[in-house]
């Protein structure tokens, strides 16, 4: 675990940039965990999708599946690696503040 | 992932001039070929000894002060236990036979990957400390002073081996190479010295049932999206019970299975069959996850995985448990789980409802694998079935390593695949069935941050693909492990990137001619079927 600190935010992530308080997230935290996915500027169609990430996962718990993602925010997988070069779930769900899916995934 | 093929292929066989008692592990030159440790919130959740912050590449692991004699004692203990341990521990001649079986071997040219000297590891302490003559004469007799160094090295090597007994074939004494793996782990994790892809999945399993941390809301509402997913594709819609009381069959999927591409179209194969034959069945949102992390961490874990599986299929009054296109899970069942948590007497010797075979196989677990299911249905002509669907999909099997060889479930697959589809094409008879290939990913080492040990460990398995590819145009990988579905489309991508992955009920599922459907026009994908492009 180490802390990432930017301008007068500090937060606590894991060894890949996840965050590793999931509820200690804000938009503020968004566009600083976006500069290291090389995401300079969060567009309107970069927040559409980390809102929904956002919403999605406190209601679930988890991220959604990419097939979902994709149908419910009309952002083929394409599109979503434009927007978050490393891909939905190393790039957009770590700046929406989601932890990193484990298993056999 | 750094390194280009053309580099990860410069392979050097030649060994180190270091002497192999030597332990040493540079853990920041090698990146990209290890783990991460567990994070102390997993371990805690567990019960799990010495919850910390700390890092492979730090001098201090922040262990234990008398590490070594809980090394000991835990040794001890596990050689009273298991009478296996201490066979494999003195039996081994060192005949070699098994040296140059090992996928991360033949990746890495690295000889503490071959599997006897990988042993040898753990041998050499157990010689030194447990043997008349490794206490006397110490290393001309073999015998390894345990040290730090060497607890690091545990770490780095056996966690460099995904248990998938290959080289165990190849023994003249049988040895189980997986077991002195799963042993070493042991002794790790008294340390806390274990890796967070293992741990956390077994966490998550303990609090929600899966490895996911999928809870019952969310498990619900997947699978309610993979059913409107499905009529979109046939029309036909599905309600699969869920934690339905008095069903016949509890059906246990692993659960990237309703989670992951591209398990989520097996998971809807498995949906389409159960509806063509009106099959009285149920899933379980706390028996969620059939794939057993604890395998790859300890016989506690193990037990404790298991045990909810049979726990829910009493619960609800089930007659026996169908078991769905997991690796693991069937080593698991069929290997450990008699003797963890007993044979299932409360359930009844599996019979199926369609065709009336008894499943005698299953006799004592109660648990039958979807393949045996399906083969026997299509054995029966209980399918209607239209293998032209799949046109286009040019298929080669994978044999995933544990089904393979943990239950010998080499022909079902294949015969199903042979009904379904037209173009089946084997890969080179060493590199299938019981001499399969691993993936490279299994045992908990499918994580990102060991990728360049996953793309060296799996590339036994993409060459023999990649040969399937240039002989026959194969462009399908198909398998019946999530692990598999989940790691090999990075190898494939990698190694052999015009190749992609799919379960066998995926292929069932698009085959599958539903009553009242709708004409198909595209597979479960969702991709133009051949001839029906727009």
């Amino acid at each position: 675990m180490a802390t990432f600190t930017h301008g007068n935010v500090s937060i606590e992530v894991d060894e890949d940039g996840f965050m590793v308080n999931p509820d200690e997230w804000n938009e503020e935290v968004a566009r600083i965990l976006a500069t290291t996915e090389g995401v300079d500027e969060l567009t309107d169609e970069h927040w559409k999708l980390v809102n929904y990430l956002r919403e999605y996962y406190l209601q679930f718990g988890v991220a959604p599946m990419i097939r979902k993602l994709c149908k419910e925010t009309g952002f083929n997988l394409k599109k979503v690696y434009e927007l978050f070069p490393s891909g939905p779930a190393k790039g957009a769900c770590k700046v929406a503040g989601l932890p990193k899916p484990t298993g056999c995934v | 992932m750094k390194k280009t093929p053309q580099e990860l292929l410069q392979i050097e066989y030649r060994p180190p001039r270091r002497e192999w008692m030597d332990p040493h592990v540079d853990f920041e030159a090698r990146r990209g070929t290890w783990s991460y440790p567990a994070a102390p919130k997993n371990l805690e959740y567990l019960g799990l000894p010495n919850p910390r912050e700390w890092s492979p590449t730090d001098e201090d692991w922040k262990l234990p002060d008398d590490w070594k004699e809980i090394v000991h004692k835990g040794f001890l203990d596990l050689l009273d236990r298991f009478r296996s341990l201490k066979v494999f521990m003195d039996c081994c001649v060192r005949c070699g036979a098994c040296s140059d079986k090992c996928h991360f071997f033949i990746g890495s040219g690295d000889p503490k990957n071959m599997p006897v000297l990988r042993a040898e590891l753990l041998r050499s302490v157990y010689r030194k400390d447990f043997t008349t003559a490794g206490k006397i004469l110490g290393s001309v007799a073999g015998g390894r002073e345990l040290t730090l160094e060497v607890i690091k090295e545990w770490y780095y090597y056996f966690y460099q081996c995904t248990e998938c007994r290959r080289c165990s074939v190849f023994c003249p004494y049988g040895i189980d190479t997986a077991e002195i793996t799963m042993m070493a782990r042991e002794l790790l994790n008294l340390l806390g010295v274990n890796i967070n892809w293992v741990v956390e999945p077994v966490a998550n399993c303990h609090r929600t049932g899966n490895h996911l941390g999928i809870q019952p809301h969310t498990f619900k509402d997947n699978i309610e999206f993979l059913c409107e997913e499905l009529e979109d594709v046939t029309g036909i819609h599905i309600e699969p019970p869920i934690n339905k009381k008095g069903a016949e069959i509890l059906f246990i999927v692993p659960s990237a299975d309703y989670f992951a591409d591209p398990g989520i179209y097996t998971f809807m194969g498995y949906l389409l069959l159960f509806e063509h034959l009106g099959l009285d069945y149920t899933l379980s949102a706390y028996a969620s996850e059939g794939g057993n992390f604890g395998l790859f961490l300890s016989h506690d874990t193990i037990k404790r995985l298991n045990y909810k599986m049979y726990a829910e299929a009493k619960r609800l009054g089930v007659k026996w448990i169908l078991g769905g296109e997991c690796g693991h899970m069937w080593r698991v069942v069929h290997q450990y789980m008699d003797t963890l948590n007993g044979p299932a007497g409360f359930l009844e010797v599996p019979r199926s409802p369609i065709t009336g075979t008894v499943f005698d196989n299953a006799a004592s677990t109660k648990m039958v694998h979807i393949c045996e299911f399906t083969a026997d249905l299509i054995h029966h002509g209980k399918l209607k079935l239209d293998p032209s669907r799949n046109d286009g999909w040019k298929v080669t099997f994978h044999d995933s390593c544990n089904p393979a060889r943990g239950m010998g479930l080499l022909e079902e697959p294949r015969y199903i695949l042979r009904h379904v589809l037209n173009e089946l094409y084997e890969m080179p008879e060493n590199t299938i069935r019981e001499q399969t290939f691993c993936c490279g990913g299994g045992a908990g080492l499918g994580n990102d941050e060991n990728m360049e040990m996953r793309m060296r460990g799996g590339l036994p398995r993409a060459n023999a693909v990649r040969h399937v590819h240039e002989k026959h145009g194969v462009n399908i990988l198909s398998c019946i492990c999530a692990i598999d579905r989940a790691v090999l489309p990075t190898l494939m991508e990698y190694w052999v990137p015009e190749v992609r992955v799919a379960g066998v009920h995926e292929m069932v599922g698009n085959a599958l001619v539903m009553e009242g459907e709708k004409e198909r026009t595209t597979n479960l994908r969702g991709e133009p079927l051949p001839g029906k492009e727009a």
